[in-house]
């Protein structure tokens, strides 16, 4: 039987590197997180309100939710793609994942810089 | 000594099932593959590959006590009773002990499995240094039995896309020879989501590499170069 | 079963059985030749018994120092005692360093030398200006040069699309009426199937047959399938009687420890720690020729002076070359040595004992790989499209003993040159010869039969009697009684070889029916073996008749005023015929035979 298997989609490389890098920042950003609970101890409201008027905590912490949802992206499509065989399927799956991941971004700017 | 092997004749088995052997061995009895031949002299529609019996074709790779090994150098005195033998996992059973292997050496071929290099070859022989030689040294040693890929569960999943450990082993073996020239186009070939980056570090595969071979190191290698060629 | 003028029928230019070393070069040939070939191979190519070659081949590139074919050609004359033919030892000899370089060409891993050269070791029998002293002419990947070289041929065959038929089992050898060989028969082993492969060329490339004795170094596999098949087909069989016994198998376990451990510096001791190599072989000392070493070893056993409890092995040391040696040069004979013979070999010596190696006899053929047979007067007529390279064929390089490394060199050398003169036979007769009608039924008849025997005998009884008469009967030393004993006793197996019965019946992957069909053609090699043996009245090389020790006016036992010789034997009626040896070279003088010492 003739298997022809198309191979060489040239991302996969970028995309093992990008879940590496993001994995750091996720662990770097936690860190500074779990540092300031520790350091604060009983952290009211009003803490962590006032944290986040930090424009540099804000950017971190969209670096942070950025990595995540690209993180999720990639783990998520390979899930599709070893378990949902059938192409078109595949493709609109990972078509919604796209879009919610991008409302989840737009989502994440709106809540970091909105009041 | 008991054995509990899984067999299966597809000309007269509905299913796969376990038959149970109680056979005394000789003295001169030694390694598994002596045991099966035993059981094979007592029962001769035991079906199963052999050849060299000193571990270096690499035809009696099979399912030991829930591991992948070789048959011919597993000690039986180092073996759990009752020993349960099974074809290797994730590749079609064509009967009792012998699986289909097309799929584990269409990847292997499909890494090119050559030197390549295109400059005319001298009168003489190539030189290499001693050093250049050494990359080649745990490298050039597999005897694709098959016991690593067939213990990798992403080539369990993904048998026709994932080159698979040995597979990536014999990419990197010619990637790594200072006498191809094509490590680009070598690489271009497994830049690929499925072809090199279903490997997940499990490490299965070092873990039951009868010559001690270690492919993740190798995959990790393969990694490093499309590190050095992208920044 | 299908009816012979029903089977399946496909055509190529060139076919070849076997896909080891022998094999895979040839096919390399033909592929890139751009003709149609099919390789058929019981096994996966890289698990042919080539793959167990450990310790180099043998090619004077002169890296390590002064060499040159002239004395490659004299010491493999030597170590032929004299039986090799002078014009087929002249051709590879010259033709090894080429065949090596092309290997390395191809992406072989050699050791290299610290100028970037591949790196040669001394062996057994290699020697400088004729004799004078050792030299390293063994190139070697280290201790797994078999593996890297057979591994290296198949990826090679990947890059020519050569087209192989795997798990395929040869069955029978297809003649016309003329005698020209059309072709093979073979059986799928997975479906059970059997196709005819129609070919204007034909190749054995089947390797040996060593798994007739009890105690042998081979797989398996290696099963004599070529040389049965051309019994069968009224080919004679040469120079049966002479199997080299390697001088150091694992004892109990028969698996091969590398003489290279002895190029290396190791050394063979007897029980009392001597070093008695020295003894029999002042100059060569434990790299003396293979014959002269595993005889010596037998002599220390027989006479009480074999190491451990039963006195039955000798000791090969190797922890004086220290772990770093061990570890970079020799890596598989360590881990060999601890699998099968117990030992660390970096602290204690390894167990060994002469082991059954290597076939120097085989299907007869001419250095073209063109197989030949007397007919009419004529000792050495070419039958039109047969083949045979590497341990199945006798050109006769290898004579009365092969030297370590000379295989490898020889199904280099003589796969390529079978690859070429296929290639010009085809290119002259480009048509298939038409398929004798009968072609096929006798393949289908041997398989009916097993498929049909009940109350015969099972294929592992015959066989360990097979094993056992000829290691009681043939081994290290020959006696004429028990020659003659021998060859009534293997008449009498070979009688119930006809009579095998297999309890499985499966359409589908039969192993017994293949081991079945392989001791058909393992009782001819045995009784071939047995006949041969028993008619020579000589010693000469590995065939050491105990009554010509020392007998005087004959030179190391050898008779070269009457066995001087080739021996031929006849599956029809075990007929015996002799032909002369070749000792003309092609360009050089003769070497007269004269006394063998090392």
């Amino acid at each position: 039987m003739v298997n022809k298997q198309p191979v060489g989609a040239h991302y996969g490389w970028k995309d093992w590197m990008i879940q590496r890098v993001t994995a750091v920042i996720m662990v770097a950003f936690s860190v500074l997180i779990l540092g300031f609970f520790l350091v604060y101890g009983r952290v009211e409201f009003g803490d962590w309100k006032q944290l986040f008027q930090n424009q540099l905590v804000r950017i971190l912490a969209l670096l942070f939710f950025l990595s995540v949802y690209y993180h999720a992206w990639i783990g998520v499509r390979d899930v599709l793609m070893d378990y949902i065989k059938p192409l078109a399927v595949r493709l609109s799956l990972q078509v919604a994942v796209c879009l919610f991941l991008i409302v989840c971004s737009i989502w994440t700017v709106s809540i970091l810089w909105g009041n | 000594m008991k054995f509990q092997i899984l067999r299966f004749d597809p000309d007269v088995d509905q299913k796969p099932y376990f038959k149970e052997y109680d056979i005394a061995l000789e003295p001169s009895d030694r390694m598994l593959l002596d045991a099966l031949i035993r059981i094979k002299s007592i029962d001769d529609t035991l079906a199963l590959r052999r050849s060299c019996r000193e571990g270096v074709c690499g035809s009696d790779a099979m399912n030991i006590n829930g591991k992948n090994g070789l048959a011919c150098i597993t000690k039986v005195s180092e073996l759990k009773e009752p020993v349960v033998l099974k074809p290797l996992p994730g590749l079609p059973i064509i009967r009792d002990l012998i699986v289909d292997m097309t799929q584990f050496f269409q990847q292997y071929h499909s890494i090119t499995p050559f030197v390549i290099n295109n400059e005319p070859a001298p009168e003489k022989e190539r030189l290499q240094s001693p050093q250049e030689r050494l990359e080649l040294d745990g490298l050039y040693e597999c005897i694709l039995c098959a016991c690593c890929s067939t213990s990798c569960p992403s080539f369990w999943w993904n048998p026709d896309k994932f080159v698979g450990p040995a597979g990536l082993l014999a990419a990197y073996r010619f990637i790594a020879d200072t006498r191809d020239h094509a490590t680009n186009e070598r690489l271009d070939n497994l830049e690929d989501p499925y072809r090199l980056f279903r490997c997940h570090t499990i490490m299965n595969c070092v873990d039951v590499c009868p010559k001690g071979l270690n492919p993740s190191l190798a995959i990790g290698k393969i990694k490093e170069m499309m590190l050095k060629r992208a920044v | 079963m299908a009816s012979a003028s029903s089977l399946p029928v496909r055509k190529f230019d060139a076919v070849v059985v076997g896909a080891g070393g022998s094999g895979l070069r040839a096919a390399l040939q033909l592929s890139s030749a751009g003709l149609k070939v099919a390789v058929l191979s019981k096994v996966f190519p890289t698990r042919s018994h080539t793959v167990a070659a450990q310790g180099g081949v043998g090619a004077s590139l002169g890296n390590m120092g002064e060499d040159n074919w002239h004395w490659h050609m004299y010491d493999t004359v030597k170590g032929s005692d004299w039986l090799g033919d002078q014009d087929a030892i002249e051709f590879m000899c010259k033709a090894a360093p080429e065949a090596v370089i092309e290997l390395e060409h191809f992406g072989m891993p050699f050791d290299r030398n610290d100028n970037g050269t591949i790196y040669q070791r001394p062996f057994g029998g290699h020697s400088q200006n004729f004799g004078e002293k050792p030299v390293q002419r063994s190139c070697c990947a280290a201790d797994r040069t078999g593996h890297a070289m057979l591994h290296t041929l198949y990826q090679r065959n990947v890059f020519a699309n050569t087209q192989f038929f795997v798990e395929w089992m040869a069955l029978d050898l297809i003649r016309d009426a003329a005698g020209d060989v059309v072709g093979v028969t073979a059986l799928e082993m997975e479906t059970g199937d059997v196709m005819i492969f129609h070919a204007k060329a034909t190749l054995f490339a089947t390797g040996g047959a060593g798994r007739i004795y009890a105690s042998s170094t081979n797989a398996f596999i290696n099963t004599g399938d070529g040389l049965g098949m051309a019994a069968r087909a009224g080919i004679p069989l040469e120079d049966m009687e002479f199997w080299q016994f390697h001088p150091t198998g694992v004892a109990g376990a028969g698996v091969l420890i590398t003489e290279g451990v002895r190029g290396e510096g190791g050394i063979l001791l007897n029980r009392d720690g001597e070093r008695f190599m020295e003894r029999y072989a002042p100059t060569m000392k434990d790299l003396a020729s293979r014959d002269v070493v595993s005889r010596a070893m037998a002599t220390e056993i027989k006479e009480g002076r074999g190491a451990g409890p039963n006195r039955d092995y000798i000791l090969l040391k190797l922890d004086h070359l220290g772990p770093d040696v061990i570890n970079k040069r020799l890596p598989g004979i360590r881990e060999i040595a601890l699998k099968f013979g117990n030992v660390d070999c970096t602290k204690e010596p390894i167990p060994v004992v002469p082991t059954c190696h290597y076939q120097m006899g085989g299907i007869p053929t001419n250095y073209l790989a063109e197989v030949v047979v007397p007919k009419d007067g004529n000792p050495s007529v070419i039958v039109p499209g047969f083949y045979a390279a590497g341990e199945c064929g006798c050109a006769s390089i290898h004579g009365a003993n092969r030297l370590g490394t000379n295989s490898l060199t020889d199904l280099l050398v003589m796969g390529k040159s079978a690859g070429d003169s296929m290639i010009k036979f085809i290119r002259e007769n480009n048509t298939h010869k038409p398929l004798p009608a009968d072609a096929g039924a006798i393949s289908l008849a041997r398989i009916a039969a097993l498929d049909a025997t009940t109350g015969g005998e099972s294929v592992h009884a015959v066989g360990d009697a097979m094993r056992q008469t000829m290691q009681a009967h043939c081994g290290v030393f020959r006696f004429p009684d028990m020659l003659e004993e021998g060859v009534t006793k293997i008449k009498e197996v070979a009688e119930r070889a006809k009579q095998l019965e297999i309890k499985d019946k499966s359409k589908v992957f039969n192993t017994a029916r293949i081991e079945a069909l392989e001791l058909q053609n393992l009782i001819e090699v045995a009784v071939a073996t047995m006949v041969s043996a028993e008619a020579r009245k000589e010693t000469r090389g590995a065939h050491d008749r105990a009554d010509f020790h020392n007998r005087p006016g004959y030179v190391n036992g050898r008779d070269d005023q009457n066995w001087l010789k080739h021996t031929l034997w006849y599956k029809d009626g075990n007929k015996l015929d002799y032909k002369p040896v070749n000792l003309t070279p092609l360009t050089v003088e003769s070497f007269a035979p004269k006394a063998r010492t090392y």
